[in-house]
């Protein structure tokens, strides 16, 4: 009787898988602190218009390459200083957010569905479409990303949704890769044979049954294609190819700082210092994510 | 192992022939033609513009175009640049010793720090200095390149005066080229000062290209190694009473490397990639800087070419780490 009672007791406080990743995520201390970070990043990117102490393309004629506030001959009102058009550099860091995040995710977005679909197609058809497929993914990533960047960009035209077009192209490979490779060892499995002997058709197979089981190295790519999308941002942007003046865009700032590098150090640093911290968050956080959702990883790293 | 070369190569002809389209149709893509671009905003007659093209051979159609583009090719020709008429093997041949040299230091850069440091790192696992490793390692993994070229450039050429801004060597040096490899050629001209100007304009570019390769090559290193030390063969060299720096050396090492090289191998194209940037950055007279002026340029045969050859030595690179994979571990040469 009292063995009975405990099993009921025991049985409902089994964590949800929800907890169960956090009590995992949490465990790593730096992951936790990044999350922190990047959530920061994240708000001053929504709330840009509300947070920014300046517009950020407001031109302050009479200050322009103003010191940060504790340096000497700075000013309260610019927090980090200006640049030198006399832009609030505070305020444009917080636009930029914006932006950097918004490529970011919308390049990862564009290379991951078409990825995702493209790899599922390949493990499933491997004589025909996959064989194809793979060879075109080889050829794209024998080519150096940046320079096929650059070279879609000249092709389509600098601008934001370009910038996002480009550098979907050139990360489409590691995710097809990724999900033909999850998948190829996800489609021997008796699940699958039992739901294709059950009468699922092949977009049932590959969408319901096999993906969802392929998804935890997927995410793990993702949060890692985040920040280096990010930075791809910012190269294309510092070679002036992305993001186009005066939008505040982070490498873009950089790009128009190089020439003050002596006169004003703090023009060049503080874009740098915020790309820096935030890839910096994303990876780790990218770090955490893998250790709470692949186990089999984590005794690895 | 013959036939295993021989399966390697196999594999990689499509690739090389998609790469050949790849880079005749990107160029093509570009709107505008290279004589508009040369003749700049001017107005342009349309009798002049067609004499043009046909002598450059691009009133062709396409696919005459790329059979021609190809057997040239077959001959080693990569034909004549558009906009300095010089033929673009000979450029080439003059700016490519100037990337390798670069790339060849960074890497050695990378691999001289990163694999003592993960291996330590690896071996102390949870001690300061391993906490210190992942640490400095996640940095250089996140870290803007091109910021940190300006930087070092903005601390140590301009704050502390000890390296130079940019270029490969002080103007006031006229070496003559033998090798390329200005740090080869400057020591062999014998000129007082040559070689350390060589040198000290090779830092700073250096260090940015071999930062992100040193931070890969570092965690990879220590992962590697923590997994090989749990081996049950490292167990047993231990319980045959082995010196622990030799089950260290020689067992747990040559097996960690394995997947090191892999990483090696795939950091040859971030390099091909982060010469871009920082060829940019320190104006370094190299592929990467040119490939960019001349996309500007639509300079096809220069831009064909540069991406045609990049991309060939990654393939390369990566062929030779499969094969030394074979050479290191058996059991994946006969695999099929």
């Amino acid at each position: 009787m009292t063995t009975q009672v405990q099993i009921a007791d025991v049985v409902p406080s089994y964590p949800s898988p929800l907890k169960e990743f956090w009590q995992s995520f949490s465990h790593n201390k730096g992951a936790v602190v990044a999350l922190f970070i990047f959530l920061c990043v994240i708000f001053c990117g929504v709330f840009a218009g509300w947070i920014a102490p300046h517009d950020p393309v407001e031109q302050y004629r009479d200050h322009m390459l103003t010191p940060p506030s504790w340096a000497e001959g700075g000013m309260s009102t610019f927090l980090l200083g200006t640049d030198e058009l006399g832009r609030d550099i505070l305020s444009r860091l917080i636009h930029g957010a914006r932006i950097s995040l918004f490529i970011a995710f919308m390049s990862v977005l564009m290379s991951l569905i078409p990825g995702m679909v493209l790899g599922l197609l390949a493990a499933f058809f491997p004589k025909g479409a996959g064989t194809v497929i793979m060879r075109v993914m080889d050829v794209m990533l024998a080519l150096p990303g940046i320079l096929l960047a650059i070279c879609i960009i000249t092709i389509l035209g600098p601008g934001l949704i370009n910038t996002m077009i480009a550098i979907a192209i050139g990360t489409l490979p590691s995710y097809t890769r990724l999900t033909r490779a999850a998948a190829m060892a996800e489609i021997n499995k008796e699940y699958v044979t039992a739901s294709r002997v059950a009468g699922a058709g092949a977009l049932r197979l590959m969408f319901l049954t096999v993906l969802p089981n392929c998804m935890a190295p997927i995410i793990v790519n993702a949060t890692l294609g985040f920040s280096s999308a990010i930075l791809e941002t910012a190269a294309l942007g510092f070679l002036g190819l992305g993001v186009q003046p005066p939008t505040p865009e982070w490498g873009t700032m950089l790009s128009a700082a190089r020439d003050y590098i002596e006169r004003a150090p703090w023009v060049v640093t503080m874009p740098g210092v915020t790309i820096l911290v935030t890839v910096l968050s994303i990876n780790l956080m990218g770090d955490g994510l893998r250790d709470a959702l692949d186990p089999k990883l984590k005794r690895a790293a | 192992m013959f036939s295993f070369i021989l399966r390697k190569l196999a594999t990689v002809i499509p690739t090389f022939i998609g790469i050949t389209l790849v880079a005749f149709a990107l160029i093509r893509m570009i709107p505008g033609d290279p004589i508009e671009v040369m003749v700049g905003e001017r107005k342009l007659d349309p009798v002049m513009h067609a004499a043009a093209m046909q002598r450059l051979g691009l009133d062709q159609p396409l696919h005459i175009q790329y059979f021609r583009y190809i057997k040239d090719l077959a001959q080693g020709d990569l034909g004549i640049s558009l906009v300095t008429r010089e033929p673009v093997t000979k450029e080439f041949l003059t700016l490519f010793p100037a990337t390798v040299e670069l790339a060849i230091c960074a890497l050695l850069f990378a691999v001289l720090v990163g694999l003592p440091a993960g291996m330590i790192a690896g071996l102390k696992r949870g001690s300061v200095f391993d906490h210190g490793v992942m640490g400095v390692s996640m940095t250089g993994f996140s870290m803007p390149i091109f910021w940190w070229g300006l930087i070092l450039i903005m601390y140590f050429s301009v704050t502390l005066g000890w390296t130079p801004v940019s270029g490969r060597i002080d103007i006031e040096f006229d070496i003559a080229q033998r090798t390329g490899f200005l740090l080869i050629d400057s020591w062999l001209s014998g000129e007082e000062g040559a070689f350390k100007s060589a040198a000290m304009h090779l830092i700073l570019p250096t260090i940015v290209l071999g930062t992100i390769p040193l931070a890969v090559i570092a965690r990879m290193t220590r992962s590697s190694m923590l997994e090989v030390l749990r081996e049950d063969y490292i167990r047993t060299a231990r319980a045959k009473g082995l010196a622990p720096t030799r089950v260290v050396v020689v067992h747990a090492l040559r097996n960690a490397l394995i997947p090191v090289i892999t990483v090696i191998g795939l950091q040859v194209g971030s390099l091909l990639g982060g010469a871009v940037l920082t060829e940019t950055i320190y104006s370094w007279p190299g592929i990467g800087k040119w490939l960019v002026d001349s996309i500007s340029r639509r300079d096809y045969p220069v831009v064909q070419a540069g991406i045609l050859v990049s991309a060939t030595i990654f393939i390369v690179v990566n062929l030779f780490v499969d094969i030394l994979y074979g050479v290191v571990n058996p059991r994946i040469r006969s695999a099929k």
